[in-house]
């Protein structure tokens, strides 16, 4: 591995004539955004968090994507009400891979859809009504639902309901709790206001209304999983090592999450988080209000994952130390395994990544475990603060894109012609026409988990699967 | 809590485990159940299995039934992915969604996974600011940086929900947008407006469909142009798009018939793997789209997807036809009848011939269909095509329920179960989900179940086979790419129905010493 990448390319010029077919005001806009990763750096010299241009196609989603579909979704034992017109629940319906253990239907709803369906006289005279109704439906038709939350799509606020005082009554009425969620999707400029919203609900709605449950029991060695989505399994894979290293892990947020695991987080002496971006609001509440200390961990790859353990382990006693090690010893071989199996397959090839918030750093020593190189990265909807954590794990010369439009991405990877693309479902054919090898780093590509050492097994047989399977060699006729 | 080295390693370089694998490991196993015993907190075994077991009763189906506001697990989308998907199949066509912009990237998202293709799209990108002044300047801002980008030759704008609660006039906005040279006077923005809480997505695309024909056809002097002998085809909303159309085009070449298909996404949901991205390829060319106004004839093959398009066509003196998914041998005999028909060309021998053979497939394999009883749901064209088409088969449509389905629509169905005696034992569900049809099946069950990918639920639940024949097919590949009607289409509809009840039969038969006396080699 070079310690820069891009070395000798002009990828500035590159930058400057791909932003040429801009109007001037959006190229000058859309300049602060891109940047080439200078030595040293503290981050990555790039704006973020703010508004798409109109018209450019970005890859970015919405506020309620980010609290239905990412925050509140994945709990499990909740009914998400998708509250507005059809479409939004229709489109996120089971699309993430949040995994789950449960009675679909029963005791678990992860793979469902409700919506109120809202029709133009619930856009006239207010939803109010009909969602005091969908409540009492819901309650009577599923009665061992936990909880309910109303995710409000966007006329909701547009119209004026007030989804907080029918939340109120009804959860009286019902016994359970009913959190609303003011998540519309024209809300901030990304998923990120949605994960924020959705963060300082579960404190306004769960921390305060309800308490730890009756017969839990805390130890001296517990702790939480926070901003992990369990995609493809992630959670388990990462619990598995918390587990081995003798901590017990008290919380899922919130793949594979249950009402419970939130109320009794207050409980946990550590909280770890993975998914920085989308849930560092609870982990600092948490930390101002019970003093619960929180630490980010990375389980991408063998290095983060033994620097993770060792960071979690030196938080407790020499036992839990010890065992840090252990478990560390305990995979090595496998591990070593799979670095000799790929390795040498996977070796110098260059990657570049566009992902959401935590990814486009997370997964980078990853793929420097297998030997391979990242010559661009960027997020859909990071913040300084990410920014500011990346030049830690990319190279110099890097390309750092921030809310890529798909123009500019299309334009970077013909340019700079990596190995493969890593980025998601809307991205992968555009690339895999051109010929290109590519993962979708969302949903894993219907693979996973990615997460812990089990996961990188798996990551690097699909990133070998990608690279190296024989049909990019047919792209070309041969006449 | 488990101990270091209580398990050991199960993963495995040169046999790496997956989620398919993996979490059926003992480690993983003994994980699941310490979480769910220490920190679920959940309902006990067998209360869970006591309601499970009382979701599948007539008492629940009489209060899943009594519903009158939650709806879970529709079988519809939003007007704008159906408006989206119109624009789509014009020619270098950029579809421009005035409003917020995370429901472009849901609309994209859902018709990739359907089609394993890219999806071109914009949004205008509508935030708070936008909510309480409007979104002139997102949309004057937006077409000119579309246009500058991805140098569409047409844009069709379509509104979210946002947009449309807030007013924003699309006309008004589009006409100052030009004004401000966001695009030049001249270049193609036909519009609509697709309010989200209106309908669904077949009303998306009939609005989306009559903005972009007003847009071309709005000039009344043209009609004063004799009409020519071309026809106009329109296919609505269908997954099967891809293969539907090239077997429309290879049927007009067969009988000698000059016609346009309006939004043909044939070619531009299916460009080749060549080491060459097209964001825009195929479509029906502007040229044509204009042109297609002094068509002697417009001919719908999906009556709800396109009343109001229809509606218009007949204002500008085309003779009219509909359709509803014709699928089988006699909706497709009617087709080619109100084909020849319109054109006066004659139905070819070589057609023929495609129609005796599909009735000799049918013929061989009847005995396996005779009497089975289906339930299909999805939009409300397609389950009256498939609905005709297994009543000809001799199976018995039992549960026909769609979402978007009206009252009229149920007593549409209900004529075509009425016409033969397989439909006896039928009903139409009009606005009802697909957790209506879990009660359904419960409570009255079916041999098999007709609809899309969203009913693996249902197969899971009720250990129904489920066949997928519409839109969205997110976890089979490449359906899409075979036609469903046509003769030939029908053929493919008939050996995908066979195949899965032979695969059904002999799971059934595979138990050794057991139950695979009946495990025959020949069926």
């Amino acid at each position: 591995m070079s310690l820069a990448v891009n070395k000798d390319l002009d990828v500035k010029g590159l930058v400057d004539k791909v932003l040429e077919a801009y109007p001037e005001k959006s190229r000058k806009r859309r300049a602060k955004h891109i940047n080439v990763l200078e030595a040293e750096a503290k981050d990555c010299g790039v704006k973020s968090n703010i508004k798409s241009i109109p018209g450019v196609m970005t890859i970015r989603g919405c506020a309620y994507a980010g609290s239905k579909g990412v925050v509140w979704g994945p709990i499990k034992d909740m009914i998400h009400i998708s509250h507005g017109p059809v479409g939004c629940g229709y489109y996120s319906w089971s699309g993430r891979r949040n995994y789950y253990i449960g009675d679909t239907g029963v005791d678990s709803f992860g793979t469902m859809h409700f919506t109120s369906d809202f029709q133009e006289k619930d856009i006239v005279f207010g939803g109010d009504k009909k969602l005091h109704k969908v409540i009492e439906e819901i309650n009577e038709l599923f009665p061992l639902a936990n909880g309910i939350s109303i995710q409000s799509e966007c006329p909701i606020g547009l119209i004026g309901d007030d989804i907080e005082a029918v939340a109120r009554l009804k959860s009286a009425e019902i016994g359970k709790p009913i959190v609303p969620v003011r998540c519309e999707g024209f809300r901030g400029v990304s998923q990120s206001l949605g994960h924020h919203i959705a963060n300082d609900c579960i404190r306004d709605w769960v921390f305060e209304k309800t308490s730890p449950v009756e017969g839990f029991e805390s130890t001296p060695y517990d702790v939480t999983i926070i901003g992990d989505y369990n995609i493809g399994g992630d959670a388990w894979a990462s619990r598995i090592l918390l587990e081995e290293i003798g901590l017990r892990v008290i919380a899922q947020w919130s793949g594979d999450g249950t009402l419970a695991e939130l109320e009794n987080t207050p409980k946990a002496k550590v909280n770890l988080i993975h998914c920085y971006r989308s849930m560092n609001y609870i982990a600092r509440h948490m930390e101002e209000k019970f003093n619960i200390p929180w630490v980010e961990y990375n389980f991408f790859g063998p290095s983060q994952i033994a620097e993770s353990l060792r960071k979690i382990a030196a938080l407790f006693d020499d036992k839990i130390k010890e065992n840090a090690e252990k478990v560390i010893a305990k995979y090595q071989p496998m591990v070593d395994a799979v670095i000799a199996k790929y390795k040498t397959r996977l070796e110098g090839k260059k990657v570049m990544i566009y992902v959401g918030g935590l990814r486009p750093r997370h997964v980078v020593d990853a793929y420097h475990d297998l030997g391979m190189d990242i010559i661009g990265t960027g997020y859909e909807f990071a913040h300084n603060d990410d920014y500011q954590r990346t030049p830690h794990y990319v190279k110099e010369g890097t390309l750092i894109y921030d809310d890529v439009t798909a123009f500019e991405l299309e334009k970077f990877v013909e340019e700079l012609r990596p190995d493969l693309v890593a980025s998601g479902i809307k991205e992968k054919y555009v690339f895999q026409k051109m010929g290109l090898p590519f993962r979708q780093m969302h949903s894993w590509d219907y693979s996973g988990p990615y997460h812990g050492y089990d996961g990188f097994a798996i990551f690097a047989r699909d990133m070998d699967m990608a690279i190296n399977n024989p049909v990019w060699n047919l792209t070309k006729a041969p006449f | 809590m488990t101990q270091v080295n209580e398990f050991p390693v199960s993963q495995n370089a040169d046999k790496v485990l997956d989620h398919f694998t993996l979490f059926r490991q003992p480690e993983y196993q003994a994980l699941f159940k310490r979480k769910k015993d220490e920190f679920e907190f959940g309902h006990s075994d067998e209360k869970v299995a006591e309601v499970s077991e009382w979701t599948k009763s007539e008492e629940y189906k009489a209060k899943n039934f009594a519903r009158e506001a939650v709806v879970i697990n529709p079988t519809k989308a939003c007007q704008p992915i159906g408006a989206m998907f119109a624009a789509q199949g014009f020619e270098g066509t950029l579809p421009f969604v005035h409003g917020s912009q995370g429901c472009v990237a849901y609309y994209r998202t859902h018709l990739t996974r359907h089609f394993k293709e890219p999806n071109s799209a914009v949004s205008s990108s509508m935030t708070e600011d936008a909510a309480v002044f409007g979104g002139l300047n997102n949309m004057i801002d937006g077409l000119a940086n579309a246009y500058s980008l991805y140098k569409p030759k047409m844009i069709a704008v379509l509104t979210t929900c946002m947009a449309e609660v807030i007013g924003d006039d699309l006309q008004g906005f589009i006409a100052n947008a030009k004004k401000k040279d966001s695009v030049p006077e001249e270049f193609p923005v036909p519009f609509a407006h697709t309010p989200a809480f209106v309908g669904s997505h077949i009303v998306g695309y009939d609005n989306m469909m009559k903005g972009i024909l007003t847009n071309f056809w709005g000039k009344s002097e043209d009609l004063e142009t004799p009409k020519t002998e071309k026809i106009n085809i329109i296919g609505g909303f269908d997954g099967y798009a891809v293969g539907n159309n090239r077997e429309l085009k290879r049927i007009f070449g067969l009988m000698g018939i000059d016609a346009t298909i309006l939004s043909d996404v044939s070619d531009v949901f299916d460009t080749p793997g060549d080491g060459e991205y097209r964001m825009y390829d195929g479509g029906t060319t502007l040229e044509e789209t204009k042109e297609a106004l002094h068509a002697k004839a417009t001919i719908s093959l999906q009556e709800y997807n396109t009343p109001q398009t229809l509606q218009f066509c007949k204002e500008k003196g085309q003779e009219v036809a509909k359709f509803n998914y014709p699928m089988g041998v006699a909706a497709t005999d009617e087709l080619l009848l109100k084909l020849a028909e319109i054109t006066g060309k004659a139905i070819p021998a070589s057609l023929k011939l495609e129609r005796g053979r599909l009735v000799d497939a049918i013929a061989d394999s009847h005995t396996h269909l005779h009497g089975k009883r289906f339930a299909v749901y999805g939009d409300p064209d397609f389950c009256l095509g498939m609905t005709r088409f297994l009543l000809e088969l001799g199976a018995e449509p039992v549960h026909i329920l769609s979402t978007s389905g009206s009252k009229k629509w149920e007593k549409q169905v209900q004529k075509v179960l009425d016409g033969s005696p397989f439909g006896k034992d039928g009903a139409a569900y009009g606005g009802k989900d697909l957790w209506h049809l879990r009660s359904l099946l419960f409570t009255d069950r079916v041999d098999y179940i007709i609809g899309n990918s969203y009913g693996k639920y249902l197969e899971r639940d009720t250990k129904i086979p489920l066949i997928r024949l519409t839109y969205p097919i997110f976890d089979r590949h490449h359906h899409h790419r075979y036609p469903v009607w046509g003769y030939q289409g029908a053929l493919n509809v008939l050996v995908r129905i066979l195949d899965r009840i032979f695969e059904d039969m002999d799971a059934n038969t595979s138990v050794v010493g057991v139950t695979d006396i009946s495990f025959d080699l020949v069926r």
